[in-house]
């Protein structure tokens, strides 16, 4: 389906943002402060602000702001620009699909059905969290297990306790921090067992969340089994090895009410792969160039739905990058693009974001993220052209919990052609 | 105490499917189902295909009642608007040794009572054009045309909410606990929670427990094996990875497991089969997990593993003597048997019904009702629905509008109207079974909140009893910081 059929009221907008998320509402303050006037957000959940709004511990704006706010506090810092600058917004308002031509069809209790067609799009959905079922993890189906996330939400924006004695599965960031507030709660959380000899979160997130409060973390371990019919009951830990084979003769149960998973998060790309955009298999979301375009003139995306950041304050900065960039691009100022020199990852770097550069018509200067396959320690994070290096940063530990960053600027790409190529890589 | 005519105990597909025959006839019929919802047992996981009939031994109930349940379930999804699509099947042969098995399935199949038109042996190559994904081992298969695939959920809910609308009453929670005889040979029957029915007839279609509820008022014991099958289910964006279902013939490795797309767009992979003695224990295991996976890579080789969005397993009831048992108990008169329904179980229940809906009809001399409503309407899906009809929908009842599952696209609307219906959903699983919220991709982390309230509110329950399914699947915990060391 491309929008909806005849008979369906359709309107038109300059940018539509599909998001109303950190990503989402810092895109459109972008796009509208860049002198866009008809912007849209559009936002499934009943109030803006995305997952920041059950994020309710501090750490929030140390880069964007200078200061340590909470989740809300920190979404609220942008829906008041989003407010003052009088950006509309619809809520409760779920995206069905979107072309090429960027068509969009809509549905929700306020607005029924609607076409929109826009100028501009912005993608910034966001992403969910891994659940028991991709993670294939044998044993019973009870009650009593769930992905961190939604055991955050109900805990902070419910306000309901959800378990009494808790085993995490999975170290990314959002486990540690359950880990903290469940204990907080009252629960008593048991142990935080990671698959990988590295945790995948934060490590402040690790002092903060597990060691003040004497949570142990297990590398090297996972859930090899649940048990319990109706509720869980306990759940069974192993050791692994390096291929991440469970262990025999490790294997220990731990009688608890409560699984939390806290095993990855995917970028929701339903919308942009019905759209045909061209997508990056390591992170998950779009391909895009420097101005975070994807290969759909027009649609630009950022945010966790183009790859999963570490910290909000990043993903403010890459959304605030893509509504000016699809500002520009809707008032002519875009240079004709051509296809762009990509940028090649490797040396122990996964992905880089963007994935491809123009030369010829990019800003003055361009931020390269991108995160590690591993833990390193003493390695130098190179870039460059053809056989010449452009940049080389020490570093002391990279860790595949920390998203890396690299600036480029214009006068260093001049000239640069696909035979020289681009790359990012690790070095002794 | 509560007079019945008919107890039906088991509210599976296969006691659904004689409720709902039963109420066209003058009968007051009861249901008694042991967990909180119909569609509990061994009907909530299975292969959910309908098939076509070439595989059981001429000459068996199961042969029987396969081939006219499946006819049966054609006409029915018409009846009771349930997701049925005729995809057609194959077996593959991987070795020329076997080829000879296929041609005998296909004599089995024509013995069984199908048609030459349809079913058609094929070369390797042949199967391969219609299948590409398949095993370039295949060097024949079995084409069964008039295989299909069904919801078990949805087929198993249409013919309760059919069956209610015409009278037959259910009552959850109500495990049945003894069957006695008075001496005017009617029946009490007596449920955990100490409620007592009297009914003229009994109908046992208790699944995987049908041995039990039998051995109470027979002395011919029936002995039911739970036998475990674990499945693999992959997302939808993989879901026409073949289009047919893909069985294998049974060789050196056992049974072989089956990979195909199920009626929603997903695609199925299993099931192993391990007997146990646990008639519970629906416990995956990493061992039969991985078995599926091998098992299914020799029919689809590059069987998308990376793309599995749950697993799950069911139990068939295997009774020792291989077969349906189906029919009124030789010593005890007035109790009619539907047990060991396993394979082809799903396929046949119709057909089932319709048989023992007769015989109780006959026995008790029964009118049929002057006003008897066969047809029912299933719940909207609007993900499905033309943009007209939805917009129509939408302008009658805003809630339609609403979408709480976003991976499924299933609406508020959906959700209250699964909860209203009779008999409704109670849990969060009978939300599922009924509109697939939490059956997508994310498996229910987003909607879960959502859909707990709706629950919460259309119930009258705090959130705090909102189950997963029966009760003890409480998703929250009742708030006891005091006795935590009141922090």
């Amino acid at each position: 389906m491309s929008g909806f059929t005849k008979g369906i009221e359709t309107e038109h907008v300059g940018i539509l943002v599909i998001g109303g998320g950190p990503a989402g509402l810092a895109a459109a303050v972008a796009a509208k402060k860049a002198g866009i006037s008809d912007i849209l957000i559009i936002e499934r959940d009943r109030m803006l602000g995305g997952i920041l709004n059950q994020c309710i511990h501090n750490g929030f704006g140390l880069h964007t702001f200078r200061e340590e706010l909470t989740g809300p506090e920190y979404a609220a810092r942008f829906m008041k620009q989003a407010k003052e600058l009088e950006i509309p917004y619809l809520l409760n308002t779920m995206v069905l699909s979107i072309d090429r031509d960027r068509r969009v069809a809509i549905m929700g209790r306020d607005c029924g059905l609607k076409t929109i067609t826009a100028d501009a799009v912005i993608l910034a959905m966001g992403c969910r969290e891994r659940p028991r079922g991709a993670l294939s993890i044998p044993g019973t189906r009870p009650a009593g297990i769930y992905t961190a996330g939604t055991a955050q939400r109900l805990m902070n924006i419910e306000g309901f306790p959800i378990g009494r004695r808790v085993v995490i599965l999975g170290s990314g960031d959002i486990g540690l921090i359950m880990a903290r507030r469940l204990t907080l709660e009252g629960a008593k959380v048991l142990t935080v067992a990671e698959l990988m000899p590295y945790s995948g979160g934060l490590k402040r997130n690790i002092v903060q969340c597990l060691n003040d409060y004497q949570i142990p973390l297990m590398l090297s371990h996972t859930v090899v089994n649940i048990h319990g019919r109706e509720r869980v009951e306990d759940v069974t830990i192993a050791e692994v090895d390096e291929k991440r084979t469970p262990i025999p003769g490790t294997e220990v149960r731990y009688e608890c009410d409560t699984l939390l998973l806290s095993c990855g998060l995917l970028p929701e790309n339903e919308l942009t792969r019905t759209l045909g955009a061209s997508m990056c298999g390591v992170t998950g979301g779009a391909n895009v160039d420097d101005l975070l375009q994807t290969d759909i003139p027009g649609v630009f995306a950022c945010g966790n739905v183009l790859h999963v950041h570490d910290l909000v304050d990043y993903v403010s900065e890459e959304a605030t990058l893509a509504g000016e960039n699809a500002a520009a691009y809707l008032k002519g100022e875009v240079a004709a693009r051509s296809e762009g020199i990509g940028i090649t990852a490797d040396g122990g770097v996964r992905y880089t974001v963007p994935q491809r550069i123009d030369p010829l018509s990019m800003r003055n200067e361009v931020t390269v993220r991108f995160r590690v396959a591993d833990v390193y320690r003493d390695k130098t994070i190179a870039v460059y052209r053809g056989k010449t290096r452009l940049f080389a940063r020490k570093t002391r530990v990279l860790a595949p919990g920390e998203m890396e960053q690299v600036k480029l600027d214009r006068k260093m790409l001049e000239g640069l052609t696909k035979d020289e190529g681009l790359r990012v890589t690790l070095e002794d | 105490m509560d007079r019945q005519d008919v107890i039906i105990i088991g509210g599976g597909v296969i006691g659904c499917a004689v409720a709902r025959e039963l109420s066209a006839y003058d009968l007051r019929v009861l249901v008694l189902e042991r967990d909180e919802d119909v569609c509990s047992g061994t009907s909530k996981a299975n292969s959910a295909i309908v098939h076509a009939g070439f595989d059981a031994k001429p000459g068996t109930k199961k042969a029987h009642f396969n081939v006219e349940g499946s006819r049966r379930t054609r006409a029915l999804a018409e009846e009771l608007d349930f997701a049925y699509r005729p995809n057609g099947a194959l077996v593959l042969c991987f070795s020329e040794e076997e080829r000879e098995q296929i041609k005998e399935l296909y004599q089995r199949g024509l013995e069984n009572g199908l048609s030459e038109e349809e079913m058609e042996i094929l070369t390797g190559e042949e199967a391969r054009l219609l299948e590409p994904a398949i095993s370039k081992e295949t060097v024949c298969a079995l084409h069964a045309k008039s295989s299909a695939i069904v919801c078990p959920f949805e087929l198993t809910v249409a013919l309760a909410e059919n069956a209610a609308k015409n009278g037959v009453q259910f009552r959850f929670l109500s495990e049945v606990s003894g069957i006695e005889r008075l001496p005017d040979g009617r029946f009490t029957v007596t449920c955990a929670d100490g409620a007592r029915f009297e009914s003229r007839f009994i109908v046992n279609a208790a699944g995987v427990n049908a041995d039990t509820i039998h051995n109470l008022v027979s002395k011919e014991l029936l002995s039911i094996t739970p036998r475990k099958g674990d499945y693999l289910l992959m997302d939808k964006e993989v879901g026409s990875t073949v289009s047919r279902t893909i069985f294998q013939l049974p060789g050196k490795l056992g049974k072989g497991v089956l990979v195909t797309p199920t009626v929603h767009g997903n695609l199925l992979a299993g099931p192993t089969a391990t007997d146990q003695d646990d008639r519970q224990n629906t416990a995956t295991t990493a061992a039969e997990l991985a078995d599926v996976q091998t098992r299914g890579r020799l029919s689809v080789p590059d069987l998308p593993l990376k793309q599995v969005i749950t697993s799950f397993s069911g139990i068939r009831a295997h009774e020792k003597n291989g077969d349906f048992v189906i029919g009124e108990c030789a010593d005890a008169k007035g109790f009619f048997d539907a047990a060991g329904i396993e394979s082809p179980g799903l396929s046949a229940a119709p057909a089932i019904g319709q048989y023992l809906a007769k015989l109780i009809g006959e026995e008790a001399k029964a009118a049929k009702k002057t006003d008897f409503d066969g047809s029912r309407k299933g719940i909207p899906h609007v993900a499905l629905l033309s943009d007209a009809e939805r917009a129509a929908l939408i302008a009658e009842n805003p809630d339609y509008a609403q979408i709480v599952c976003r991976c499924e696209n299933v609406t508020e609307g959906e959700i209250r109207e699964a909860i209203r219906r009779n008999p409704g959903a109670r849990s969060m699983d009978g939300i599922k079974r009924r509109v697939r919220a939490g059956m997508g991709r994310c498996q229910a982390g987003f909607c879960t909140p959502r859909v707990m309230e709706i629950l919460s509110e259309e119930l009258g329950i705090p959130m705090e009893e909102v189950c997963k399914n029966r009760p003890g699947s409480e998703l929250l915990v009742h708030e006891e910081r005091q006795e935590e060391g009141g922090r």
